[in-house]
C-alpha cells in the first residue's frame, strides 16, 4: 500500500480525551466526532486536515479510555494512518478492529508538522519528501494484517464462525 | 516452566494446557460488559450482522452509568439503545437507573464477576476486577460486538510484571496511594501491554475496596490487566455474592516475570497526582499551596464503602471551605443506602456537600460537576488529563478520599493531619 499526505505532529502520551473529549461522546456518528477530533490539543486540526494526511506522534499514543470513538474520529477526519513511536494497547486493538492503519516508527520524532510523507507499507518505509530522509516502520503483525484484510474484527469473526 | 496467574487463566479459557507471553489466542469470555457510551457502537455493529441471537444472555452486562441519569437528549437516545437491546435479547444483567451503579463497583458487589473469570469490558477500567483474582481487561466496542456474536475475544498473552508490597501502612494510606506511588515510579506507559501482578505480605492487610483501587488504575500505567491472586479476604467477599461457581488460580513459584519491584509501605505517604498525567505524583506533604474550587469523592476508583467512611471521618463536625464545591457520589445504590444507614450522608450534608445518585458524571467531564476555565479540582478519580473534568484550561489533581475530604475543608490541597485528625 502506498500512502501520500502531510504530517500533523504531536508529542508523547496523546490520550483519548485529547483525541475526542468525553463531552462529545453522547453520539457515535463518525462525521460529528470528526468535527472535534484532536480539538483540545490542536483546535485547528479539524479545519486543516485533508483526506490522506497523517497524524504523527511520540510514545504511548491513544492512552486512557477504551472509547472506539477515538480511532473512529481520526478515520472519519480522512487521516490515512497514525504513525507513532508506540501505541497504548486498547487504542492499538481498536484501530485494527475497526480498520484504521497505525504504524510504529522509532524515528517518528524527526517528522515535523507540514512534512510531506510517502508511506510504503510493503517496503516498510516512510519517505519524508520534505526532509529527504527515509525511516523504517515496524512490520505489522500477521494477525493484524488478516484483520485489516477482512475489513475489521466483525467481518473476521463472521468468516471464522461460518468456517467452523 | 511455570505460569503466572494471568497465563493460567488465559490458557484455561483458550482450551490450552499452557500459553506463553507473546502468543496470540482466541479465548472464551465469562462476561462482557459495556456502558451507555460504548455499548451503542457495539449494538449497532451487532445489529448490522443480521444475527438474531446473542451468544449467551446471562454473560452480557449493560450498565448505563456514564451520562445517566440522562444528561441531555443525545445521552437519552444512547441509553435507550441499551434498554431496547436488553429487552429484545432478554439480557439478564441490565441495570436501570435506580438499580444502576458505577459499573466496576456494581458488578463485583452483585457477584457477577468472580475469581478466575475472563472478563472483557468496553471501558478501560475493566481491569478493576483483577482484584478478585480474575483476568479482566478493557477493549473497544467492536470487541464487544464480536463477543455478542461468538462469546470469544482475541488476546496477545501479556508478559507479567510483579509488584511485591511489604511493610505496614502509614496513617491515611490506602490502595489508591499504593497504585499512584507505583505509577509515579514506572510512568504512564511503564506497564504497556503487560500484566501487573500485585503480591507480597502487605496485601493481606488491604481491604477489597483498597485492592479494587489498585487494579483499577493498572491502565493508567498502560497495563493490559492488574491482578491480585485471591486470598481469604477475597473469598469471604465473594462467597456470599457469587451467582455461579468460580476457580482460584495462583502463580507458580517458577513463573516468568519481565520486571520485579518491591514497595515498602513505610516509604509511601498519601499521594497526589498533579496535572496532567497520573505519573506526576508527589507525597501530600510536598503539595505546596494549591487552592481548589471543587472536590469530587466517588468513581470506579474510590466510590466504595471504605471511601465513604474515610471521607465521613474527616468531614464529621467540619464544614467545606467557602466557595468550594464538594460533590460526593456513592458508587452504587447499596453504598448510597449504607451511607444513609450508617449516618454518613448526614455528616456529608452537615459539612455542606452535594450528595449524588451513582454516576461516572464528573470523572470524565460528562456532567454533575464540570469545571470552568481556570478552575482546579482535587478528585478521587483516576485521570487528570487536559480537559478531563471540563474546560481544557482547568486542572485535576488525584488523591485518596481522606486527602480529598481534608482539602475540601482546608480550601487547598492538604492532609487530614493538618486538621488535627490522627490516623489509625
Amino acid at each position: 500500500m502506498i500512502l501520500n499526505g502531510r504530517a500533523f505532529k504531536y508529542g508523547d502520551d496523546i490520550n483519548t480525551d485529547l483525541i475526542i473529549p468525553a463531552r462529545y461522546l453522547n453520539t457515535s456518528d463518525p462525521k460529528e466526532l470528526a468535527k472535534h477530533c484532536m480539538e483540545d490539543e490542536d483546535p485547528d486540526f479539524p479545519k486543516k486536515v485533508k483526506e490522506g494526511d497523517f497524524i504523527v506522534a511520540g510514545k504511548n499514543f491513544g492512552c486512557g479510555s477504551s472509547r472506539e470513538h477515538a480511532p473512529i474520529s481520526i478515520k472519519a477526519s480522512g487521516v490515512s494512518a497514525v504513525i507513532a513511536k508506540s501505541f497504548a494497547r486498547i487504542f492499538y486493538r481498536n484501530a485494527f478492529n475497526m480498520g484504521l492503519l497505525i504504524l510504529e516508527c522509532n524515528e517518528a520524532d524527526e517528522i515535523k508538522t507540514g512534512d510531506e510523507l510517502l508511506v510504503d507499507t510493503d517496503k516498510g518505509e516512510i519517505l519524508n519528501k520534505t526532509q529527504g530522509k527515509t525511516y523504517k516502520i515496524m512490520p505489522v503483525p500477521e494477525f493484524m494484517v488478516e484483520l485489516l484484510k477482512a475489513g475489521g474484527l466483525i467481518e473476521f469473526m463472521k468468516k471464522r464462525s461460518t468456517n467452523k | 516452566m511455570g505460569m503466572t496467574i494471568t497465563e493460567k487463566i488465559l490458557a484455561d479459557h483458550a482450551g490450552k494446557k499452557e500459553v506463553v507471553a507473546g502468543e496470540l489466542i482466541m479465548a472464551k469470555v465469562d462476561l462482557c460488559l459495556a456502558n451507555d457510551v460504548t455499548a451503542p457502537i457495539a449494538i449497532k455493529e451487532f445489529e448490522k450482522t443480521g444475527l438474531n441471537k446473542v451468544f449467551d444472555n446471562e454473560r452480557i452486562a449493560l450498565v448505563p452509568d456514564h451520562f445517566t441519569p440522562n444528561k441531555d437528549i443525545n445521552s437519552a437516545e444512547q441509553a435507550k439503545l441499551l434498554r431496547d437491546f436488553a429487552r429484545k435479547y432478554n439480557i439478564k444483567h441490565y441495570f436501570e437507573v435506580g438499580e444502576m451503579g458505577v459499573e466496576h463497583a456494581l458488578l463485583p458487589e452483585k457477584g457477577i464477576v468472580l475469581p478466575g473469570d475472563l472478563v472483557i469490558g468496553a471501558d478501560s477500567h475493566t481491569c478493576t476486577y483483577g482484584a478478585l483474582g480474575a483476568f479482566a481487561t478493557g477493549v473497544g466496542s467492536s470487541d464487544i460486538a464480536a463477543c455478542y456474536m461468538t462469546g470469544e475475544a482475541w488476546f496477545k498473552v501479556p508478559e507479567s510484571m510483579k509488584f511485591v508490597i511489604k511493610g505496614k501502612k502509614r496513617p491515611f494510606v490506602y490502595g489508591k496511594d499504593i497504585i499512584l506511588y507505583i505509577i509515579g515510579r514506572i510512568g504512564v506507559d511503564g506497564a504497556l501491554y503487560r500484566a501487573m501482578e500485585f503480591t507480597g505480605e502487605a496485601i493481606k492487610d488491604l481491604s477489597m475496596d483498597s485492592r479494587f483501587s489498585i487494579t483499577n488504575m493498572a491502565i493508567e500505567a498502560g497495563g493490559k490487566n492488574g491482578i491480585i491472586p485471591a486470598d481469604e479476604v477475597t473469598i469471604s467477599y465473594v462467597k456470599e455474592r457469587a451467582t455461579r461457581d468460580f476457580k482460584i488460580y495462583q502463580s507458580d513459584k517458577d513463573a516468568k516475570y519481565v520486571f520485579e519491584m518491591e514497595i515498602d509501605l513505610k516509604d509511601v505517604e498519601p499521594q497526589v497526582a498533579f496535572p496532567h498525567l497520573p505519573e506526576n505524583t508527589r507525597p501530600v506533604s510536598m503539595a505546596g499551596n494549591v487552592t481548589i474550587d471543587q472536590v469530587v469523592i466517588g468513581s470506579c476508583t474510590n466510590g466504595r464503602m471504605e471511601d465513604m467512611r474515610v471521607a465521613a471521618k474527616i468531614l464529621k463536625g467540619r464544614k467545606v471551605a467557602p466557595y468550594v464545591r464538594l460533590i460526593i457520589i456513592p458508587a452504587t445504590q447499596q453504598i448510597y443506602r449504607d451511607c444513609i444507614k450508617e449516618g454518613l450522608t448526614e455528616i456529608f450534608l452537615d459539612a455542606g456537600a452535594a450528595v449524588s445518585t451513582p454516576t461516572c458524571g464528573p470523572c470524565l467531564g460528562g456532567h454533575m460537576g464540570i469545571l470552568a476555565k481556570g478552575e482546579r479540582a482535587i478528585a478521587t478519580t483516576n485521570r487528570n488529563f487536559v480537559g478531563r473534568m471540563g474546560h481544557p484550561e482547568s486542572e485535576v489533581y488525584l488523591s485518596n478520599p481522606a486527602v480529598a475530604a481534608a482539602s475540601a475543608v482546608l480550601g487547598r490541597i492538604g492532609s487530614p493531619e493538618e486538621l488535627g485528625i490522627k490516623g489509625e
